[in-house]
């Protein structure tokens, strides 16, 4: 939510320097934008000529009465209206076009960085702010390349189209004409500057206002416990008066600067009837002129009005891409080496080696941690909350990189090793399974082409996975909500151990559910293990008596360092922490010795 | 939840306060138009005195006229906006107070069955279409109609056959803009449809991006975000197509009539039919009916899209409360603050089973009452059916023996001081969070005593803003338990009959955690309390300790009592230890 706040604050308008960086982007397509310059030019070049026509109509055909030279300047004129509808056509499609590819574009790059990154950055960084880049980010930049600096070029060119043609009309009273320009710009100017204070308290109002709803529909409970209803809602009133009484402000100076604007265009038509109509009944200006004049006038303010509300699209955008670009900026710390020397993993043997971690200074996680598991063998991790596990397995597949100390794949440094092969090579099954939305295949798969649908069945088979998904819906076509919240814990413990089996990685890391399964599941996810753990070095952070007991050694993990190592019964014997945590977190498990065997499943 | 068909009629209440200025403001649209009338018609003066030949000095005449015209005009359409676009956030501003006044009248089911994201919404887009509504399309639409008919009438008289050659392309344009307005609303629509699947993939992405790394998919993830942008692209493209060729042809549209007026008045003139100064007014009146027949079009898809949003906007302000107070429910006086709940049996709406069963017990004035339970037993269920968060079933839970449901809804709630199992603070002071249900006149010195009891007090003290300490969306800048911490002084700043700490010292560590049961137990003896916890240290002093599991009472009785008996409070009470001792490694 905070969001709310941080989006709405504008910087300047413009940056060169931004705006340098921005253009970049437009550069593979510089020549559609050419070209929709083109268009525009001619466009606004041909609805030029539209006044002028008229004046030759009036001056040499109406006044003379000739019919045929009449058909001939409405030929003319619905001549210069078809071409400037294929112009402009042109010109909105070309830049539309270009605006969306760009887009595409940064999107696609933004996407791409954001898969490079850190997960530390991940942790820093909340989703909402991260999306908002991708969305409206990059939607305030769309909104500058089509509708912004287009306008801007339209704008201008047409201004200093009816400039050149009133001054080939008739310079004196094109001269009288520009001298109200001064006027026009100034209260344009005078407009702008009152309009974007009363803007930025709108938008400080409405920012005020969101985050006092958010948080008074979040907090709701607590206001109705404390019955501060009537309070709260003055204290929102208040605010929203607030947002009331910028609004009103900004809509008096509306309310001024329009008819202002139609003053100021009444000038001009004042001055032409004056000055011009002198001119005329001294002969020095013909009526059809005069006409022209006062059509040109109409069309010669349009176009500074609307510069003035350019402005908020300039600084919105710059505002955006300043983000935009700050983010492509970061870089990940963690990436390949040049030349990563490590192939691939073979062996799976894991060694840790005198490992230190923290995440943040001063508050070590994990102190001088040293132990290795051989090809094949299973160690299971115990500890209290918080004593480092999980920090364990985030630095195997480098998730976070070691402060000191190596971790060591076949010999190797992790370090060394190309990232995704690293990662590719190490299956892991965490706690809090995260599912996809899409279907239960397409979350066993994730992706890999290279998985067909025999291998996903077959993994579903293999941990007793597709018991349940044959009975949904649409079986291995069944679509799991967001999160998959569809599915039970345990059913979506299943799907995760097939995601890792149809994998098939050298190394494989458990982080097991501690929630509670019925026992039916739990049998069949005792099975579904020990089938996944098969020919595989495996480490797991252990919650299952089973796992514990059948694990070929354990390693006590205790505020950080390793206090025990052993098998089960040796850390019994020891009477240390190993047997105080199984006093508290597995004594009430069944003993696996006791349900029934797990064989009895397969037949 | 009622379904209206013109969800629009809602809002004439709201504008019916406003009647006058609407009535002044409609005032203003005829004379701003009847104003603007004027200029075209001078300009005719001027052109036809001009092909005749006139005296010089009527030139700087007509000149001051025209400017007059435009002040006057000026002058009216300022008002025209003040009054009308004022109007409209007026209504905003009430409809907005409205809400929240609604939103606080809702019960807790009502607000956790749709996401905060939902409700932010419709009190801001939706609402925002509304106020569009309100304002620029009842302006637009009340200057077009009068525009439309003054300028009609006039172009009538002067020359019936060139207004009816003239309207043809006007008309066309109308009805351009409202069927590509409907043609585009829909392209509109289905790519945002488009886009929301283009975030909700960035979304999971960015969410899910420890699976995605640890399964090296990045760049299957890029191929298909690629594939959902392309088709987003297509999308944009097909609206582009669309697009294009609306403003273009509504140029030549418009252009066409300034053709028709231009051959076949051009023709009227030379045939003397028409002065050539009302061939000049013609084209003048025609420039003026531009805009306005353009935003008949897009007035209309305004209305639309308002009509829309106020129906989502009522599909939350038409629901009744569902908790609110009795009729002729009174408080017992004086308030003891004795608590009972008689079998009762719970299950939240639109859930399968019920959460608690079969539940009695009687809690009297002044004494303590402690629950402990595995997650999922019922605990913050049973303690917020207390001052009806929830609504518990009629005849079930009694508060001073008198159905709670009996009790006016704030009387019952004053009575109690809550602190939640999860902290809630309000971006704010200290002070305004500890003060947060106490009268807005209440003493320092109450509000330190308060600090002192939660044992806050020193840490606040440290704070170089002291009470005037910001604590930050949601109490960001504190720690977990100096949050709690806070929410206990808040609580026990009302002096409250009864007290609910519901897991209310978990982030709190075992020796503060003591000396604020020290302090409580000062002022506790004039108050019944219930503690949940899985602590036994925050327990073990109370009256009377139940133990629930799977919403039954399962055990109860004393710490003595049933350390004694072995069951799970004793093995709760042993793994205790045991933890204790762990730490202390």
């Amino acid at each position: 939510m905070s969001d709310f706040t941080e989006e709405q604050v504008l910087g300047k308008a413009y940056d060169a320097r931004l705006m340098r960086r921005l253009l970049t982007y437009i550069k593979p397509y510089r020549k559609s934008a050419l070209l929709a310059i083109l268009c525009l030019i001619a466009g606004s070049a041909l609805s030029i000529v539209q006044p002028y026509l008229t004046k030759v109509a009036i001056d040499r055909y109406i006044g003379t009465g000739d019919f045929t030279g009449l058909n001939q300047i409405a030929f003319l004129y619905i001549l210069t209206l078809i071409f400037v509808f294929a112009f402009s056509y042109g010109q909105t499609w070309l830049i539309n076009l270009m605006g969306q590819k760009t887009m595409l574009d940064l999107r696609m790059e933004i996407f791409q960085h954001l898969q490079k990154l850190d997960v530390s950055f991940f942790d820093r960084n909340p989703v909402g702010r991260l999306m908002t880049r991708v969305t409206t980010d990059v939607d305030a930049l769309n909104e500058l390349f089509t509708s912004g600096v287009i306008s801007v070029f339209d704008d201008i060119f047409t201004l200093s189209g009816i400039i050149i043609a009133l001054f080939l009309l008739d310079y004196r009273l094109a001269f009288a004409i520009l001298c109200i320009l001064p006027i026009l710009l100034l209260v344009t100017l005078l407009f702008k500057i009152k309009v974007r204070d009363s803007y930025r308290r709108v938008r400080t109002a409405i920012a005020r206002i969101n985050a006092f709803l958010q948080e008074n529909i979040t907090g709701a409970a607590v206001v109705q416990l404390f019955g501060r209803e009537k309070r709260q809602h003055r204290q929102f009133s208040r605010i929203n008066k607030e947002h009331l009484d910028a609004n009103m402000q900004s809509i008096f100076y509306y309310a001024i600067f329009f008819p202002l604007l139609e003053v100021v265009s009444a000038l001009a038509i004042a001055t032409i009837i004056w000055i011009g109509g002198h001119e005329v009944l001294a002969g020095t200006l013909t009526l059809g002129k005069l006409v022209a004049f006062i059509q040109y006038s109409d069309r010669f303010f349009r176009p500074i009005s609307d510069l003035s509300e350019k402005y908020t699209i300039l600084q919105a955008a710059m505002a955006s891409s300043e983000r935009i670009f700050k983010l492509l900026d970061t870089q990940p710390t963690i990436s390949t080496t040049a030349n990563p020397v490590a192939r691939k993993v073979e062996k799976g043997s894991i060694e840790f080696r005198n490992v230190s971690f923290c995440y943040n200074p001063g508050e070590p996680v994990l102190n001088d941690i040293s132990f290795k598991v051989g090809p094949g063998e299973r160690v299971a991790v115990v500890g209290h909350t918080g004593a480092g596990k999980s920090t364990l397995i985030s630095l195997l597949s480098r998730f976070y990189d070691v402060q000191q100390g190596e971790i060591l794949i076949d010999g190797a440094n992790v370090k060394d090793f190309d990232l995704q092969e690293l990662r590719r090579s190490i299956g892991i099954v965490l706690q809090d399974v995260f599912l996809f939305s899409g279907s239960v295949s397409e979350n066993i798969r994730l992706g890999n082409k290279a998985i067909n649908d025999e291998q996903i069945i077959h993994a579903a088979d293999t941990v007793h996975a597709s018991s349940f998904i044959r009975k949904l819906d649409a079986q291995f076509n069944t679509r799991v909500g967001e999160r998959g919240s569809s599915l039970s814990v345990g059913q979506r413990q299943l799907l995760a151990f097939a995601r890792a089996l149809a994998y098939d990685p050298r190394i494989l890391i458990l982080d097991e559910a501690t929630s509670s399964i019925d026992t039916e599941t739990e049998l069949l996810i005792r099975d579904a293990l020990a089938k996944l753990m098969a020919n595989r070095t495996s480490i797991i952070i252990a919650h299952r008596l089973s796992t514990i007991q059948n694990a070929d050694r354990i390693v006590v993990l205790h505020r950080g360092r390793i206090r025990e190592t052993g098998t089960h019964q040796e850390l019994l014997r020891l009477k240390g922490i190993y047997w105080r945590l199984y006093q508290l977190q597995y004594r009430d498990q069944p003993d696996p010795a006791l349900v029934t065997s797990p064989k009895s499943l397969d037949s | 939840m009622s379904e209206r068909k013109y969800p629009l009629t809602y809002l004439l209440p709201y504008l019916g306060r406003y009647r006058f200025r609407m009535i002044l403001g409609f005032c203003m649209v005829i004379l701003t138009v009847v104003a603007s009338m004027f200029s075209p018609w001078v300009l005719k003066y001027v052109i036809d005195g001009l092909n005749e030949g006139f005296d010089r000095a009527r030139l700087l005449q007509f000149a001051a006229i025209i400017l007059g015209i435009s002040l006057v005009e000026g002058f009216f359409r300022f008002w025209m906006r003040r009054i009308l676009i004022g109007v409209s956030r007026l209504v905003e501003y009430d409809l907005r107070n409205d809400f929240l006044a609604h939103i606080q009248k809702m019960s807790l089911s009502f607000l956790q069955s749709r996401s905060t994201g939902d409700i932010m919404s419709r009190a801001t887009n939706d609402l925002n279409a509304v106020r569009s509504v309100l304002g620029p399309a009842i302006m637009y639409s009340m200057n077009t109609v009068t525009l439309i008919i003054i300028a009609t009438y006039i172009l009538f008289r002067l020359n019936w056959q060139l207004t009816l050659l003239a309207y043809i392309p006007l008309v066309l344009v109308s009805i351009t803009v409202k069927k590509f307005g409907g043609e585009i609303h829909d392209r509109f629509e289905s790519i945002q449809e488009q886009f929301s699947s283009l975030t909700t993939k960035a979304q999971e992405n960015i969410s899910g991006i420890r699976v995605v790394k640890a399964f090296a998919r990045e760049q299957s993830e890029i191929e298909d975000f690629r594939l959902l942008n392309f088709e987003y692209l297509r999308r944009n493209i097909s609206l582009i197509r669309l697009w294009g060729v609306f403003y273009p042809l509504m140029t030549a549209l418009l252009g066409m009539s300034s053709v028709a007026l231009l051959w076949f008045g051009g023709r009227q003139v030379i045939d003397q039919r028409l002065t050539l100064g009302e061939f000049v007014a013609f084209m003048g009146y025609l420039a003026m009916l531009t805009w306005p027949t353009i935003a008949v079009g897009w007035v209309i898809n305004l209305f639309q899209r308002g009509s829309a949003s106020m129906g989502r906007i009522l599909e939350i302000m038409d629901v009744p409360p569902d908790i609110q107070d009795e009729p002729g429910s009174s408080a017992p006086m004086p308030v003891h603050g004795s608590i009972e709940f008689r079998n009762l049996t719970f299950s939240y709406p639109r859930s399968s089973g019920p959460v608690l069963r079969n539940i009695s017990l009687f809690v009297p004035a002044g004494t303590s009452l402690a629950i402990v339970g595995h997650t999922g037993s019922g605990k913050s269920t049973l303690v917020n059916l207390i001052p009806r968060l929830f609504d518990p079933p009629p005849g079930t839970v009694f508060v001073d023996g008198k159905d709670v449901r009996d009790w006016p809804l704030a009387q019952l709630r004053k009575t109690i001081g809550s602190v939640p199992q999860e902290t809630f603070l309000f971006s704010d002071t200290i002070r305004e969070n500890i003060a947060f249900g106490s009268d807005s006149d209440i003493s320092d010195e109450k509000l330190d005593w308060a600090a002192q009891v939660s044992q806050i007090a020193d840490d606040i003290s440290s704070f170089s803003k002291k009470m005037q300490t910001y604590v930050g969306e949601r109490g960001i800048t504190l720690s977990g338990g100096q949050k709690q911490r806070v929410a206990i002084s808040r609580a026990v700043a009302i002096l409250p009959k009864i007290l609910i700490f519901d897991d209310s010292l978990s982030s709190v560590d075992t020796y503060t955690e003591e000396r604020i049961l020290g302090e409580l137990a000062k002022i506790m003896n004039e108050r019944t309390s219930i503690l949940v916890s899985h602590r036994i240290s925050t327990i073990k002093g109370a009256d009377q300790i139940v133990v629930l599991k799977d919403g039954e009472i399962v055990e109860r009785g004393t710490h003595d009592s049933l350390t004694a008996f072995d069951g799970v409070y004793a093995d709760l009470y042993r793994k205790q230890l045991l933890e204790e001792e762990l730490a202390t490694t």
